[in-house]
């Protein structure tokens, strides 16, 4: 499939660039792939069709692809979920109800073990980071070209599956833990608490400012950090998986070796993404505890 | 890199999923386990009780057993003396019975040979005056030699 792109650095670059939505400015100049230039007369909400167009749709653009995936992976998690939590019984449990109860005795046990406080939220929290970022992840997983041709076949342009590999997605959910971070701080210690814990330490208190730097960017690094290592990890996973695709179109000889790259690539990424899923859980899970404990 | 909406979206998704795990899968499932775990607690307690109690009752049989069997050794020995004093009775009341019998029969006995010894004396004495009256039917009187005969009888 991929000789059916100009070049390999267009190929690469079609499978990196999300189904974006948005409003196109008017005066924007449209260029198709067959070099005719369309000047917009008034400003148009419509796919982007290539990076320039994302770009010039500024912040208040939508990625449809990263929505509907990571939204469809989430309903998948929470329907199975809540169709084992409604039949759950007490007694032997068999099939659905077996894993579901394994899953959750694996996260309960990891936030007894990182978590020292009481707070109904962070167990069931733990839980749909797990496993959301877990199916999100898994979706690397499937050959990269399958879902973005069967899109382009049926006339959509773009097709980006894994919405892990979308920094939106991923900060999305960092930034929501870091408010919940912000929120439980205030909560346990206070607003005077949680300040002295960002200037009067780890110096005295009158190097304060140097405090407040250091702390300061220690804080901010929790969510970028957070959003990040999943964000990086999936992105150059996926990047690997495309790179061996553009093997399949250099002959067969290649096409056997990428396809054995593939395979073994694959294998090592089950790991890469239950460790991805797994890390960014905890991490929640610890940011939240470093949340309620005082300090000392 | 470049941020748009889906930031939005996605934090909102995300809440609400955590939202509806919160409220809707967690809890049942936790319930479940919870209850489970505390089932599987009690059934084993109870075993632990069973077992005891099943120990102490053993206990309590064996004791039971070992009074029966020393009642009953008691009872035995017991009988056995009560039937060596029972034989002991018996033989003492035969002996006497015995003794009393022979001494009935030897008492008997002497009568007997008391009266035939008084029967035969008077005979032997009748005999002796009868015979002396023939020899001496002539010279002796019976008068004069009344006091010879009478004597004669007596040493007889």
């Amino acid at each position: 499939m991929a000789t059916e792109y100009a070049s390999s650095g267009e190929y690469i670059k079609h499978h990196l660039q999300n189904l974006t939505y948005g409003q196109l400015p008017a005066g924007y100049e449209r260029h198709d792939v067959h070099g005719n230039v369309e000047v917009l007369q008034q400003a148009t909400w419509t796919f982007a069709h290539g990076a320039e167009e994302v770009k010039a749709m500024g912040f208040w653009s939508i990625n449809v692809d990263s929505m509907l995936f990571s939204i469809g992976l989430g309903l998948i998690f929470l329907f199975f979920f809540r169709m084992a939590a409604k039949k759950a019984t007490t007694g032997v449990p068999a099939g659905l109800q077996n894993f579901v109860e394994w899953v959750v005795e694996f996260i309960d046990g990891s936030v007894r073990g990182s978590f020292s406080h009481q707070n109904a939220l962070v167990a069931p929290l733990a839980l749909t980071v797990f496993m959301w970022v877990f199916l999100m992840n898994f979706m690397d997983l499937l050959p990269v070209d399958w879902l973005p041709y069967a899109a382009a076949v049926s006339g959509v342009p773009y097709m980006k599956i894994v919405p892990s590999t979308d920094p939106n997605v991923t900060f999305g959910m960092s930034l929501s833990i870091f408010f919940l971070v912000l929120y439980y701080s205030v909560k346990m210690k206070g607003a005077g608490g949680f300040f002295s814990e960002l200037a009067f330490q780890p110096f005295p208190k009158f190097l304060f400012p140097v405090n407040l730097l250091l702390e300061g960017v220690g804080l901010i690094a929790k969510p970028i950090s957070l959003a990040l290592r999943l964000f990086g990890n999936m992105y150059a996973g996926e990047m690997i998986f495309i790179l061996i695709a553009l093997m399949f179109g250099g002959g067969w000889i290649l096409a056997v070796f990428g396809g054995a790259l593939q395979w073994a690539w694959a294998v090592f990424h089950i790991l890469i993404i239950t460790l991805q899923a797994f890390i960014f859980m905890t991490l929640t899970i610890v940011y939240l505890d470093m949340a309620h404990a005082e300090h000392h | 890199m470049n941020f748009n909406a889906t930031l939005i979206g996605q934090s909102i998704t995300f809440i609400f999923f955590v939202w509806f795990c919160m409220k809707f899968v967690w809890p049942p499932i936790m319930n479940a386990l919870e209850t489970r775990k505390k089932q599987i607690a009690d059934g084993l307690a109870a075993a632990d009780r069973g077992k005891h109690e099943l120990e102490l009752a053993a206990k309590k049989a064996g004791d039971n057993m070992r009074d029966a069997k020393a009642q009953a050794a008691e009872v035995i020995a017991q009988a056995e003396k009560r039937a060596a004093q029972i034989i002991e009775e018996a033989k003492e009341a035969a002996k006497q019975e015995g003794d009393r019998q022979l001494a009935a029969a030897q008492a008997n006995i002497a009568q007997e040979t008391n009266r035939a010894r008084e029967g035969l004396r008077e005979q032997v004495a009748a005999l002796a005056v009868a015979g002396a009256e023939k020899i001496l039917r002539r010279e002796v009187n019976a008068q004069t030699h009344a006091d010879l005969l009478s004597q004669l009888k007596a040493e007889l």
